[in-house]
């Protein structure tokens, strides 16, 4: 249809290079606006959690009584509620990662750049995730630092720090 | 219920005010937001955060909250029929909301290109109309014991937990199949559920998955409204679903509504390469494997739990520790249990149970002395009835992480 219309064509590519400043600058509004809300009530946060401190989480076993209070906190570099490392790429990883599955998915999770990679590949293909485009790189950057694979053998020795000692109750013989 | 309501609040607010007021909320713009399809909230904010399982054993490790992904440590799994709140959950979507559950109005549809009829059952017919049976069947996740491989396997990192054996009560699938005619092309059996997709997309199945007709028609493959005389516990499928002990938990279709019977490999959700299956010849670690050479797993192989002491049990030389535990073997029986303190230089033989039934897992015993003070691994390692034993170390490693049944390891100390 273009073809007989050069004049409608040059019309739509004029349109889409506009569509995509509009759009860029509805980010960098927001992104100016989000960052000047975190401004204004960022601290109410802050003295909130402060006050729940005491709360403690396990990384492995559930606790139900602390999960309210640490909402949104950040504690030895892992923000609690997501149980993802907290760094520069975090929000990024957050916002485009956790709206299918849980940020605990992610954190158990081992594996190369490469590997990473084939997995969002995957999700994309077969689980509906969108295209990451910019993000992409920082989130797979974000994955493969802070989330890479050991080298354990052909099988890892049973983890010392995990296990409970306890004194074994019995009847005497 | 408080809170329950304040997350339902927060859930319908991000909801109503779509893209704009999450990019506000998080001070960023959700890049490529508008592809996101109809239905999908993105939970950029985490609303969703469970508070505990219901119905569940506070004790359970939770892998996962979207989807419930959550296994037993070894101790809790004692008992010799697994209670319903130590049992493990798999969820791959979201099971349907338990107030749309209604008893009178639930139905299971028979139907597909091999079978001779269409059929559709309220719960009460299937309860009345075929004869109910009680059978003790083990249910183990296919990607049990994933955390383990190197290098490491995608998914959920399962430990040792995804396992258990419970007493199931339904009525047998072969039953009803039979009652809807089954055509002389059947190949396959495949289940849909009532659970629904992460992604929000109602078009997409989370799991459809199902059995070959010759294990569909084992006596002790049920279709089951009951986990130890109670209903099924709602994580793990209420009010109806599938068992086929002894197979990959998937197989197992939990908020059953629907069974097709296909003239070929049932083709659902997570039965293509490489969900559910391993390589069909073994590989290196590491190795890139070819969709077309992954195979479907069937009967899951021979392992075994030492489910008493809980690790880290510390005992006098005078005293004698009793160990136990369950041994089980797919398809097949456990025809030895032995356990190792030397780390496999020797080993010595336990008591073992007979199966309470067909495709039950079976109970283990024994008296360990030890010969000085130090530390100690006790390494268990059941052999099934054609001789095939678990291995020391990873079994074969796979891209997905299934199958690993290393034989399971507790520490001790002798002080």
């Amino acid at each position: 249809m273009s073809k007989n219309n050069p004049n409608s064509l040059q019309n739509k590519t004029w349109l889409k290079v506009f569509d995509s400043f509009l759009t860029t600058l509805k980010a960098i509004v927001f992104l100016i606006f989000g960052t000047l809300l975190y401004g204004i009530f960022g601290h109410h946060f802050d003295f909130n959690f402060k006050k729940n401190d005491v709360a403690q989480k396990s990384t492995r076993t559930y606790n139900s009584t602390a999960i309210e209070e640490d909402w949104d906190k950040v504690e030895n570099g892992i923000h609690l509620q997501t149980g993802l490392v907290h760094d520069a790429s975090f929000d990024i990883v957050r916002a485009n990662c956790t709206a299918c599955h849980s940020g605990k998915l992610i954190a158990q999770n081992r594996a190369t750049r490469e590997g990473w990679l084939q997995m969002i590949r995957w999700m994309q293909e077969t689980q509906g995730l969108w295209e990451l485009g910019v993000n992409e790189p920082k989130i797979l950057d974000y994955l493969a630092e802070h989330y890479a694979p050991e080298e354990t053998g052909r099988r890892a020795n049973i983890d010392m720090a995990a296990v409970e000692w306890y004194i074994l109750e019995m009847e005497e013989d | 219920m408080e809170q329950q309501a304040n997350k339902i609040r927060r859930r319908n607010f991000l909801k109503k005010g779509g893209i704009t007021s999450l990019s506000l909320a998080l001070g960023m713009p959700i890049v490529f937001g508008k592809n996101l399809p109809d239905g999908v909230t993105p939970i950029g904010l985490d609303s969703e955060t469970i508070q505990g399982l219901p119905n569940k054993h506070p004790e359970m490790t939770i892998l996962n909250d979207r989807p419930i992904n959550a296994e037993a440590p070894a101790h809790l799994l004692d008992e010799s029929i697994t209670s319903a709140e130590r049992f493990f959950v798999r969820n791959n979507g979201i099971p349907p909301e338990k107030s749309s559950i209604n008893l009178e109005k639930w139905t299971l549809t028979i139907e597909g290109e091999s079978a001779k009829t269409t059929k559709t059952f309220t719960l009460a017919e299937l309860k009345k109309q075929f004869k109910n049976y009680t059978y003790q069947l083990t249910l183990e996740c296919g990607g049990n014991g994933r955390k383990e491989f190197n290098p490491p396997a995608k998914g959920n990192q399962w430990s040792i937990g995804a396992v258990g054996c419970a007493a199931w009560t339904g009525v047998r699938l072969k039953d009803v199949l039979a009652e809807v005619g089954v055509k002389g092309d059947a190949v396959y059996i495949g289940y849909y559920g009532k659970d629904t997709h992460l992604s929000g997309s109602l078009e997409k199945q989370p799991i459809s998955r199902g059995v070959p007709i010759s294990k569909a028609m084992e006596d002790e493959s049920l279709i089951a409204w009951a986990m130890n005389g109670e209903p099924l516990p709602y994580l793990n499928g209420y009010p109806l679903r599938l068992v086929f002990g002894g197979w990959p938990a998937s197989c197992s279709g939990k908020w059953l509504h629907k069974i097709v019977i296909r003239n070929q490999v049932h083709d659902g959700a997570k039965m293509a390469a490489p969900s559910y299956r391993v390589p069909c010849k073994p590989v290196p670690p590491g190795s890139k494997v070819d969709n077309k050479d992954m195979c479907i797993i069937e009967s899951m192989p021979v392992k075994s739990l030492i489910t008493f002491p809980k690790t880290g049990a510390t005992i006098k030389l005078n005293q004698n520790l009793p160990i136990k535990g369950h041994a089980w073997a797919g398809d097949l029986a456990v025809s030895a249990m032995q356990v190792s303190i030397d780390f496999g230089a020797t080993w010595q033989t336990c008591a073992l149970s007979q199966p309470a039934n067909r495709l039950a897992w079976q109970d283990f015993s024994g008296q360990i002395s030890f010969p000085q003070k130090g530390y100690y691994e006790i390494w268990a390692k059941a052999t099934d009835e054609n001789g095939e034993a678990q291995p020391m170390v990873l079994p074969g490693w796979n891209p997905k992480g299934y199958l690993n049944n290393a034989c399971h390891r507790i520490a001790v100390k002798v002080v």
